[in-house]
């Protein structure tokens, strides 16, 4: 194989498994370590510069940096990362945090910038465009920013109070948020004369079911996405003793954990999937389970049942799952009788659209054959010079984390359109490496690797959260279990760096790795034969081969990242220091750094 | 301070016949500097015990004083150790032996325990052909005490302060042979594909292995000019044969050509299999072992492999006929049979 291109920024970038994973690529080891030292107001900017939304995210994020995390591969359980960004949330300084952050007002660039929905798209790219001169028009039909981090999140996951204070970090920047304000039009809002338009309206539609007995008991039977919206904006404030919750999302867990609190005493889920091919987070499967809410998986709603004109339940068919060859999944039925579950109210979280009746299809904007936007994945720019979209909007339903990394790039992409400029010249991201090492024995990170188990986080008392829609259940770490649960950081963003001409091949790396990552052996053309070659087989394909130029004995080494503890060992055995631990910072590049720090 | 080795091991470890991994095998992480050649020796040693699946439990690491005598703490945590007197390891090592036959025991020593202070001890040990694995680690100077010259320093080697050694350097190769050690092995501390198969075998011989390895002293003797620096042995690197050590029960595979290849059944049913690169060299055959030292040396070869094997030597206990089952493990009325067994023994010397 050719050695390995270390200058190439992407390369350091994998082996930060938590932070490649992560779609706005949050520097993660960067932050767990300031927590560690009780910098929780450091590791809130680092946060709040790359996500936006530090503590809303510390809580309700979908976290696909922990699957991920290289921890997970040689431990039981990977670091609680969406946790301790909570604890950086939880303890920062409130006064420091906001004198961190661009205080206006800014100096007007005389381009006016209008946003649709004030979801986290949105204010994402308000809060990277608002510092740097543009005038920002944000536009939603609520009285309240947040978008579905308001309507749908409730609250005993996501308190107001830090929805608000993170929503209101942006529109403190100057916004012109114009609220209770429904965009009807597309074409009125681009002839207000708008240097640019980011839409950002979400999937605000959910998705029905319409089997027998929908249109008779549509009293009882409520779109789970409404429902929730409805909940939060305090039009709805109790359901029905027993309730059926249907679909097995995240929707779906938070319309049953819901309804529980309104009143639900009998909730239930029914799925017709298996269990473990849901597509709720399995944290928020255990976290319904946890209040007494059975799912009922392999059921296939057949029909409302009405009686005396009211709904009575539902009929489900029991299946079971078969698999082609190609993987492909069939639910087949049982053949045993229906099921008849009673109900007096049903909740539908079976998925949701996207819907844009408000967007005329005579304005050079095209859709495609699903009624999609045609959108650039890279630049987010539509099909109209001055239309941009992200978020939920762009390519349907995801997450916040995945609306604030569209919303970065919206950004970028509407300062260079408004400058006139190619939007596919962006620029490369901000990378740093430097050295950790201080002396003998001594580096700038805390090299040694415990071996604690993952954390727990305390919840609230079952019975006190179940009587109180807004008591928050999940009660975040304490300092010092944060402390101890930073710990557990293998600090992979501090690279191990290999330089050849300095290497005497004397094998102390290779013998000191606890985990056998290293080999020195002849080169191979084929990267299928070298994995093979090494002391441990390498079969983790997705993690890469660091492999070097030729050495003196015509050997290479080679380095398999897979489960690297970035414990420091090779560097510190190295006679020569050809091994240096040295840190590595990626930053995407936005168009403004919202951090001071 | 921030050296603790990690305990996560790759996930992916194999396990050997025993259902150890590798990390069984393990010992404390090294204080030597970084770098030492010694380590790299410790790492093979802990590669060769599990591949050839041996219960650390059965294992009695030997050592006297040195850099090289501290490794024993490196490697095999879960075996028996006896960290002895300076060049005393000899004695220890036989009186252990004499008690149990049955353990395997690793002696470890340096040039200085082995070639100064421990000669007497050494020399002595290779005549009684004891049962063991003396593993030298030989830098050629006295890395603990700050680098001086060692007796095995070759003569005209530069040292780090840039004095020419004057003396004749001690090859302890050539001396096992000249003693009748019926296995003898050079090998270098940067060539773990070779040292493995060597510890390998010589665990499996049944008498006196001697492995003597250069490793290179990377603080004190690792300059240009000194003949037992990394650079140096890897220009001056000769090997006898390629060496593969073939446990019992195993199919030969690989396929070398006729008359280059040599098959040498041990005791214990295993077999090392040699393919030899070294012209007029036999090494079942001592004095062909002793010229392919003399002539490596007048070439200024550093030669390495196996150099010399006897598969019939006769270990010290069949040489006294001691009893085959371990001394420690007969009874006491076995051991001292009473005054009428006493008498009948006098009696017959009378």
């Amino acid at each position: 194989m050719k050695p390995t291109d270390i200058n190439d920024p992407e390369y350091f970038h994998k082996v930060v498994d938590c932070q490649y994973a992560c779609p706005a690529h949050t520097p993660v080891p960067e932050y767990i370590r300031l927590i560690a030292q009780e910098r929780y107001t450091e590791a809130y900017m680092v946060n709040w510069d790359s996500n936006v939304f530090p503590g809303i995210l510390g809580r309700t994020c979908d976290r696909p940096c922990e699957p991920a995390c290289r921890r997970g591969r040689v431990d039981e359980e990977p670091v609680a990362i969406c946790r301790l960004k909570r604890v950086a949330a939880d303890n920062k300084n409130k006064d420091d945090v906001k004198s961190l952050m661009p205080k206006g007002p800014f100096k007007p660039n005389g381009k006016k910038v209008a946003l649709i929905g004030a979801g986290p798209a949105s204010l994402t790219v308000a809060r990277d465009l608002a510092p740097i001169g543009y005038e920002i028009h944000l536009y939603d039909e609520q009285k309240l920013g947040g978008g579905f981090m308001r309507s749908q999140i409730p609250s005993f996951r996501l308190p107001e109070e830090v929805l608000n204070d993170e929503v209101n970090y942006i529109l403190d920047l100057g916004i012109h948020a114009q609220f209770n304000h429904y965009v009807s039009s597309l074409k009125e809002v681009l002839d207000k004369g708008y240097d640019a338009v980011f839409i950002g309206s979400g999937a605000p539609k959910g998705r029905d079911l319409n089997v027998p007995g929908r249109e008779e008991g549509k009293a009882n039977i409520h779109l789970g996405i409404n429902w929730l919206s409805s909940v939060a904006f305090e039009h709805i404030d109790k359901i029905g003793k027993k309730v059926i919750v249907l679909g097995g999302g995240n929707t779906a867990m938070d319309c049953c954990r819901t309804a529980r609190r309104l009143g639900g005493d009998e909730v239930k889920v029914c799925v017709r999937s298996p269990f473990s091919e849901m597509k709720a987070s399995p944290w928020e499967k255990e976290d319904a389970i946890h209040e007494d809410i059975p799912i009922l998986d392999n059921h296939v709603p057949i029909e409302f049942v009405i009686k005396d004109g009211k709904l009575a339940g539902m009929m489900f068919d029991k299946v079971h799952a078969t698999y082609d060859d190609k993987g492909k999944r069939k639910l087949v039925s049982t053949g045993e009788p229906p099921v008849f579950i009673e109900a007096d109210d049903v909740l539908i979280a079976i998925g949701q659209e996207n819907s844009f009746p408000w967007i005329e299809r005579d304005l050079g904007l095209e859709f495609d054959e699903w009624g999609m936007p045609k959108v650039d994945e890279t630049t987010f720019a539509s099909t109209h010079p001055k239309v941009f979209f992200g978020g939920d909007a762009a390519f349907g339903p995801k997450n916040v984390i995945t609306a604030v990394a569209h919303g970065h790039q919206g950004a970028v992409s509407i300062d260079l359109a408004c400058q006139g400029k190619n939007l596919m010249d962006r620029l490369d991201p901000m990378v740093n490496l430097h050295s950790m090492k201080m002396g003998i024995h001594e580096w700038a990170y805390d090299s040694p690797v415990t071996i604690d188990d993952r954390f727990i986080v305390p919840i609230a008392d079952k019975k006190k959260a179940l009587s109180d829609r807004k008591l928050e259940v999940e009660l975040g770490f304490d300092k010092l279990t944060g402390f101890k649960e930073a710990q557990r950081c293998l600090n992979c963003d501090v690279q191990t760096v290999f330089t050849e001409d300095k290497c005497i091949e004397c094998d102390a790396c290779v013998d000191i790795c606890p985990t056998m990552c290293i080999t020195f052996t002849e080169n191979e053309e084929s990267e299928e034969v070298l994995r093979q070659k090494l002391t441990v087989p390498a079969n983790e394909l997705t993690q890469d081969l660091y492999v070097s130029a030729e050495l003196k004995t015509k050997r290479v080494m080679v380095k398999d990242e897979n489960v690297c503890l970035h414990c420091g060992l090779c560097a510190e055995r190295c006679p020569t220091s050809a091994w240096d631990m040295q840190k590595f910072l990626y930053n995407v590049t936005k168009t403004h750094t919202g951090c001071t720090a | 301070m921030t050296y603790i080795k990690p305990k996560f091991r790759h996930p992916d470890l194999q396990k050997n016949k025993l259902g150890y991994t590798i990390d069984y095998y393990e010992g404390s992480l090294s204080t030597l500097c970084a770098g030492c050649g010694h380590d790299s020796i410790s790492g093979a040693i802990i590669r060769a015990c599990f591949e050839a699946n041996i219960e650390p439990h059965k294992v009695a690491k030997m050592s006297g004083i040195g850099c090289s005598s501290k490794t024993p703490a490196y490697f095999l945590s879960n075996s028996h150790g006896f960290n002895s007197v300076h060049g005393r390891m000899p004695s220890v090592a036989t009186g252990a032996n004499m008690a149990n036959r049955d353990l395997i025991y690793f002696g470890v020593s340096g040039d200085g325990d082995t070639a100064s202070i421990g000669m007497g001890q050494f020399v002595h040990v290779i005549r009684r052909n004891l049962n063991m694995v003396y593993l030298v680690m030989n830098n050629g100077c006295y890395g603990l005490t700050k680098g001086q010259d060692s007796a095995t320093a070759d003569c005209g080697s530069k040292n780090k302060s840039g004095n020419i050694n004057l003396y004749e350097g001690i090859d302890l190769v050539s001396l096992g042979l000249e003693l009748g050690a019926g296995f003898v092995a050079q090998s270098f501390s940067g060539d773990k594909g070779q040292l493995v198969p060597l510890i390998k075998a010589a665990m499996a011989h049944p008498g006196f292995a001697l492995i003597n390895v250069v490793s290179p002293c990377v603080t004190f003797n690792n300059n240009v000019g000194s003949t037992k620096s990394y650079d140096y042995i890897r220009e001056h690197i000769e090997a006898t044969s390629t060496f593969d050590f073939v446990p019992e029960m195993t199919e030969i595979k690989t396929d070398y050509s006729e008359g280059e290849t040599k098959q040498i059944a041990m005791h214990d049913g295993s077999l090392i299999q040699l393919n030899k690169l070294t012209k007029d060299w036999d090494p079942t055959n001592r004095s062909s072992a002793m010229n392919a030292m003399l002539n490596a040396k007048e070439n200024n070869e550093f030669l390495t492999g196996l150099i010399y094997i006897n598969p019939e030597s006769l270990e010290t206990h069949e040489l006294i006929q001691t009893s085959k089952t371990p001394l420690n493990q007969l009874s006491q009325s076995t051991l001292c049979p009473g005054n009428m067994a006493l008498a009948e023994i006098n009696a017959d010397l009378r």
